[in-house]
């Protein structure tokens, strides 16, 4: 009897569950077991192209230091956009959730959501008119400022990393905001009423209890950042060279796919790697 | 430990006047109960005296400390909340211990307060464990041991039991009146309960619409409401206006201010078969409607001259072969009628 049940439970679940695995199957474990493939060809396998297996994609980046040194700076620039986004995201999240009320909270939440909804190209060459000599900012500042200032962002590290945290900040915002807004107020109180200050409450109460949702946020930034090549390349210039805009150059430039695979699953290995060091830390945070 | 007072305190919400004009006093160690229907202003006296809200105007004194302008953190008050507010991501111990870690007191110092706290609260096995390991007496218990850890001049507590069942809540009714007299804090404590205002607390404030409309030590108010409103709502009470009718004699207490209105409560009321004739009794005719058998305790619905009368006595007292639909007379001392001085009702 009770096995029958546990066996229509089953069911059930495996009905509501297989949508969602037959699209994870079709839409991203098809296309990256391809890809995986492609990692170890010689060349790529369409036309008259004669290819073999091999592993001297992967050898090509222990070859040269390059590739690494690319990825190291790649990894820093994740960490430096991460870094900022959490330092402006969760104090933005913090006011949206827990001192703004009623409408005006709503048009906030739209602004904050806008850059997810506006074209990124759009968005990146925006910021190229803000940040270059001559541009937006420097005409603004001048126009503020008593004395001249020269302002030229363009094609430097800050141009790419406020870029990125432009894109990204949402993210932070989004989870921090939910968790934050998940905190009872009654525990703010309590702890007041227990003669905690500001900062008091904020580092014992609201930041362990929110710190979920900014890990989640923080980590929803970092992995794709370290792959980024678009903000990389429209406003990083000559600088502007990382990994992700290596990788992409081997997929739309050099057309050696194989290669572009192979630095790809490299990168998704480190990134792994990170997480996986970083886990046992994270949450032994959380507790 | 300390007196709280509180004078002529107004604060409003845009247009809604939460607190109006509200006067009460707390003397040092005793046990006060704010009592009135949702909504009227109970939470909002609390918070005003807790810190968390600035009264618009009136005076706040704790101890002889006028604290208008002093914000919560400063007061040195201890507070109870109705769903506990236990930090989930601290264990029991450092939950008890956050007060004593703010003030800095050192490590040492703070594991013995801990400790007693828990010890008074009979929870000091339970250090270690998460509050979500708890039950909700136990979780209420943490609570409450946080609250007096810090030997906070005033304990604060807005509707602490309301989330217990009934047994527990009787127990743990018992227990904080217990560790209250134990430590001798003064306590102030919202009720929804009016059995529990009237058991636990030795003076009562009953509020309305924002208005203190009467304050006393629990007998007093319950046996001279100072309006219509408060003789019904703490416990019930049978109004006599319209109680005329065939053998009625209702005696009118003395010194009844004109234009009152008369009242007796259930537990007041006698009932027999055959008219009395002692002096001193009010009484009246009524036909028994309904008898509802409770245990040692029996309640009689009655229906004079289309007014419902609820009588509540001893099973016992009332004869056993009276029957729904008999007529009965009803008698009550003169001295236990309610004189209430008709108001707003
Ligand atoms: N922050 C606030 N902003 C606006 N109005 C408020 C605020 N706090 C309370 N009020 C209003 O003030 C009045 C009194 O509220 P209060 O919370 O003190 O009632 P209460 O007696 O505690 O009721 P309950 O028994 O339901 O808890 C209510 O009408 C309430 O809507
Ligand atoms: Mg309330």
């Amino acid at each position: 009897m009770s096995a029958n049940l546990a066996n229509q439970e089953r069911l059930r679940i495996f009905g509501l569950l297989s949508p969602a695995y037959l699209w994870l199957t079709v839409a991203i474990f098809l296309p990256l077991s391809a890809m995986l493939y492609f990692s170890f060809l010689s060349d790529v396998p369409f036309g008259d192209a004669d290819w073999h297996h091999t592993t001297k994609n992967y050898q090509a980046f222990f070859q040269t230091k390059t590739y690494a040194t690319l990825l190291w700076k790649s990894i820093r620039l994740g960490l430096t956009v991460t870094a900022v986004a959490v330092l402006v995201g969760f104090p933005c999240a913090y006011v949206l959730a827990k001192t703004i009320k009623g409408r005006s909270r709503e048009a906030l939440f739209l602004l904050v959501i806008l850059p997810f909804w506006s074209n990124s190209l759009v968005r990146i060459f925006s910021w190229a008119i803000v940040l270059r000599g001559n541009g937006v900012l420097e005409l603004g500042l001048n126009a503020i400022l008593p004395f001249q200032v020269d302002v030229n962002l363009m094609f430097s590290t800050p141009a790419v990393v406020i870029g990125l945290v432009h894109s990204y900040l949402p993210y932070v915002i989004l989870t921090s905001y939910l968790a934050l807004q998940a905190i009872d107020d009654n525990l703010i109180d309590a702890a007041r009423s227990m003669g905690a200050n500001k900062l008091t409450i904020l580092w014992r109460v609201i930041l362990p209890l929110s710190l979920p949702g900014l890990l989640a946020g923080a980590v929803l930034i970092f992995v794709p950042v370290v792959g980024s090549f678009m903000e990389p390349r429209i406003l990083g210039g000559r600088v502007g060279t990382y990994y992700g805009t290596v990788i992409e150059d081997q997929f739309v430039a050099v057309f050696n796919w194989p290669l572009g695979a192979a630095l790809s699953f490299i990168l998704l290995a480190v990134v792994l790697l990170i997480l996986a060091i970083a886990s046992p830390v994270l949450k032994r945070a959380q507790t | 430990m300390a007196e709280v007072s509180v004078n002529n305190v107004t604060k409003t919400f845009g247009s809604l006047k939460a607190l109006d004009d509200v006067t009460m006093d707390f003397p040092d160690g005793g046990f006060f109960a704010l009592l009135g229907p949702s909504g009227s202003g109970k939470t909002t006296l609390l918070r005003a005296i807790a810190g968390f809200i600035f009264a618009d105007s009136g005076t706040i004194r704790i101890g002889d400390q006028p604290v208008e302008n002093v914000p919560v953190e400063k007061r040195d008050i201890g507070m109870m909340f109705q769903n506990y507010a236990l930090f989930p991501n601290m264990t029991v111990s450092d939950n008890v211990g956050f007060g004593l870690r703010v003030r800095k007191v050192g490590a040492a110092e703070e594991r013995r307060r801990i400790g007693e706290a828990l010890d008074l609260v009979q929870l000091g096995q339970h250090g270690d464990r998460k509050p979500h390991q708890l039950s909700g007496g136990q979780r209420q218990r943490v609570a409450l041991a946080r609250a007096i850890v810090t030997n906070p001049r005033v304990l604060l507590l807005d509707e602490p039991l309301s989330a217990l069942d009934k047994a527990l809540r009787v127990d743990m009714q018992f227990e904080l009146k217990r560790i209250q007299r134990e430590i001798g804090i003064t306590t102030i404590f919202v009720t929804h309960d009016q059995e529990e205002a009237l058991t636990l607390s030795d003076k009562i404030g009953i509020l309305r619409d924002g208005k203190m409309i009467q304050a006393g030590p629990p007998r007093d108010v319950y046996s001279n409401p100072a309006d219509l409103f408060t003789a019904t709502f703490l416990g019930e009470a049978n109004i006599l206006d319209a109680l005329a009718g065939e053998g009625a004699d209702i005696k009118i207490p003395h010194g009844f201010p004109t234009g009152g209105t008369l009242a007796v409560r259930p537990e007041n009321i006698s009932i027999s078969q055959t008219e009395p004739t002692a002096n001193g009794l009010s009484k009246c005719q009524a036909v028994l409607e309904r008898r509802v058998f409770a245990g040692a305790m029996a309640t009689c619905i009655l229906q004079s001259n289309g007014n419902r009368i609820k009588v509540i006595s001893r099973d016992q007292d009332i004869p056993s072969d009276v029957a729904e639909g008999d007529r009965l007379w009803l008698t009550w001392p003169v001295e236990k009628t309610l004189s209430v001085p008709s108001g707003r009702h």
